[in-house]
């Protein structure tokens, strides 16, 4: 019987040569992941074990990237604890405030993550590494302590929904965040809740690595265990440039079960807005252009990489934000806050008004730069508008993409990057 | 086990945000935690939540991020266990592992009314609602699930049954 990409992930690592949807495995793991809010939680379970190291120093990832640079006395004692276990076990993928980036869009850009990998990471977000072509998972901390101790982890292996993106009568301003947001509100906040989300199709084939990156980060805005994209070409000119391990490429088999096949012509996609409070809430931007706003944020794990911030200045360069709205702009990593300078990017945006900040997850978790007081609006290329996920529990998160998110900056209120472009 | 308590009663899709908000997680400690558990749907709730009382919720419950700090809330606020139509699969596993005991029911989380006295017996699974006479049925544990929540969560669990296999060599 034909097994899909996730399976076949999973099979390999637990040493079976098949597994079904339902069964449990106990699988080896490639990479474990935690960040400054849940590694110390881990970090305290983690002793508990008695275990004197992690399994591998080389596979092990600590990011201080919620709340860091510290923003608070208490979070500087949360990243001390992260970091002085880094130390103490000689844990080789910590990165420092100078080298941090937002974790997911930091360990792909290092290499840390290839195709075929199992991974599991102390964060939601952790989904996003399916864009590679691995599976990959949000785990909670007692469940990264177990694995940063014995190198494996339990799961039940999921069912497959496929969704494949055919045609190739785009949208102009359409891009990875609008499929996400669009299946998100399609099938709901939990309509693939347990279950591999799997996207196929010449509708991603056509899209860039940065573009898959946003689309599998949100499987689990729609409750999958894991959202995951074949590789190909493109995953492997990404892949080759980075690697310093040996990977695996997996695909499904033509004859491989799914719970579920959706398949959606591209050109029903417009430019999408989630509207408070969750991301199912979608709505085409051009019915969501009533909503004045009083603070954008470009940035965050889902739309932090150099393309994201390209779109932006494309639109911003040689406008001006509007002065009634507070532009905020988080690059995802060092590189990418490099890149963008090399270009003239960032030149771009803060000459049209953007407070530029270092990498940091920030605001798109009420965590700081950027929180919003009662009543307040913002529209954010963020993951999550959650009653109080960016400040006071009365203001309100609206999500777009990245193009979306800076023509608004400019008009003061929701719009199409057609209104200004 | 007997959980036994009065009832407090939120939506669907009850995210980790509103569980415990991200802006108190700049500390791990329970306690701390427990001060602003549910706050963002009812400021009021850790002031009057009484130990032992029961969660009851829609679909998708704990949906949103990985925190564990979000059952660790729960359970530390004096919570005895949530009850729910279904659970988000992160705060799902999250919430046996540190010992919070759940169940899922749809009948009980539909029925089941605020402040209503609720009896759960985990190794059946029945859910008792006293205060209408009604019975619900939820998935018991497994007995090893039922010792692990028992022990506390997963590592008191490990470390506890790594105690007794040493204390017989």
């Amino acid at each position: 019987m034909g097994m899909t990409i996730t399976e076949k992930i999973l099979a390999a690592h637990a040493g079976l040569d098949q597994v079904v949807p339902g069964q449990l495995i106990n699988a080896r793991l490639d990479l474990v992941l935690a960040n400054d809010v849940t590694a110390p939680v881990a970090i305290k379970e983690f002793k508990k074990l008695g275990r004197d190291n992690v399994f591998d120093r080389s596979r092990v990832a600590l990011v201080p990237d919620h709340f860091a640079p510290n923003k608070d006395i208490q979070s500087a004692e949360q990243c001390k604890v992260m970091r002085d276990f880094a130390r103490q076990h000689e844990v080789e993928n910590y990165f420092e405030i100078g080298q941090m980036g937002i974790e997911h869009c930091l360990l792909p850009e290092q290499g840390l993550t290839l195709p075929g990998d199992c991974i599991i990471g102390a964060d939601s977000h952790t989904c996003t590494y399916g864009a590679v072509g691995a599976f990959a998972t949000g785990v909670g901390s007692t469940d990264l302590a177990a694995g940063m101790a014995t190198g494996e982890a339990w799961f039940r292996v999921p069912e497959s929904l496929k969704f494949f993106f055919y045609g190739d009568k785009w949208h102009h301003w359409v891009g990875g965040k609008d499929l996400i947001l669009f299946v998100i509100g399609k099938i709901g906040v939990d309509g693939a809740r347990y279950q591999s989300m799997e996207f196929d199709g010449e509708g991603i084939r056509s899209l860039s690595m940065d573009n898959r990156f946003t689309i599998c980060n949100m499987a689990i805005e729609a409750g999958a265990k894991n959202g995951i994209i074949a590789p190909d070409e493109k995953t492997l000119e990404y892949i080759k440039a980075r690697a310093k391990r040996d990977y695996k490429v997996y695909k499904s088999d033509t004859d491989a079960k799914y719970a579920e096949v959706f398949e959606i012509d591209v050109a029903e996609i417009e430019p999408q807005i989630a509207f408070p409070h969750l991301p199912e809430n979608t709505r085409p931007v051009r019915e969501s252009t009533h909503v004045k706003i009083d603070q954008v944020v470009i940035g965050s794990c889902t739309n932090g990489r150099l393309e994201d911030l390209q779109a932006a200045a494309q639109i911003l360069r040689g406008r001006k934000v509007h002065k009634e709205i507070r532009l905020i702009v988080l690059p995802g990593t060092q590189q990418i806050y490099r890149q963008a300078l090399a270009e003239g990017v960032i030149d771009a945006l803060v000459e049209a008004g953007a407070a530029v900040s270092t990498p940091t997850c920030g605001p798109c978790l009420g965590g700081h730069m950027g929180i919003l007081a009662k009543g307040e609006k913002a529209l954010s290329t963020t993951n999550r508008n959650f009653v109080g996920r960016m400040g006071h529990p009365e203001s309100e998160v609206y999500l777009c993409n990245p193009a979306v998110a800076a023509a608004s900056a400019i008009l003061g209120r929701i719009a199409s990057p057609e209104e200004v472009a | 086990m007997i959980e036994k308590g009065r009832t407090w009663k939120f939506g669907k899709d009850v995210d980790t945000d509103v569980i415990i908000p991200a802006r108190y997680l700049n500390t791990s400690e329970p306690e701390a935690l427990a001060q602003h558990c549910m706050e963002d749907a009812d400021p009021e709730f850790t002031r009057k939540v009484a130990q032992g009382d029961i969660i009851v919720a829609g679909k998708n419950f704990g949906c949103g991020s990985s925190r564990e700090h979000a059952p660790i809330a729960i359970k530390a606020a004096g919570l005895s266990c949530v009850i729910a139509s279904s659970f988000a699969r992160i705060f799902y596993r999250n919430a046996l592992n540190i010992g919070l005991p759940i169940f899922e029911s749809a009948e009980a989380a539909e029925k089941i009314q605020q402040g209503d006295m609720v009896e759960i017996d985990e190794s059946s699974g029945l859910i008792t609602n006293l205060s209408r006479g009604e019975t619900y049925q939820a998935v018991p544990f497994p007995p090893f699930m039922q010792e692990l929540i028992k022990a506390g969560g997963l590592v008191p669990y490990v470390a506890g049954k790594a105690g007794k296999q040493a204390s017989h060599v």
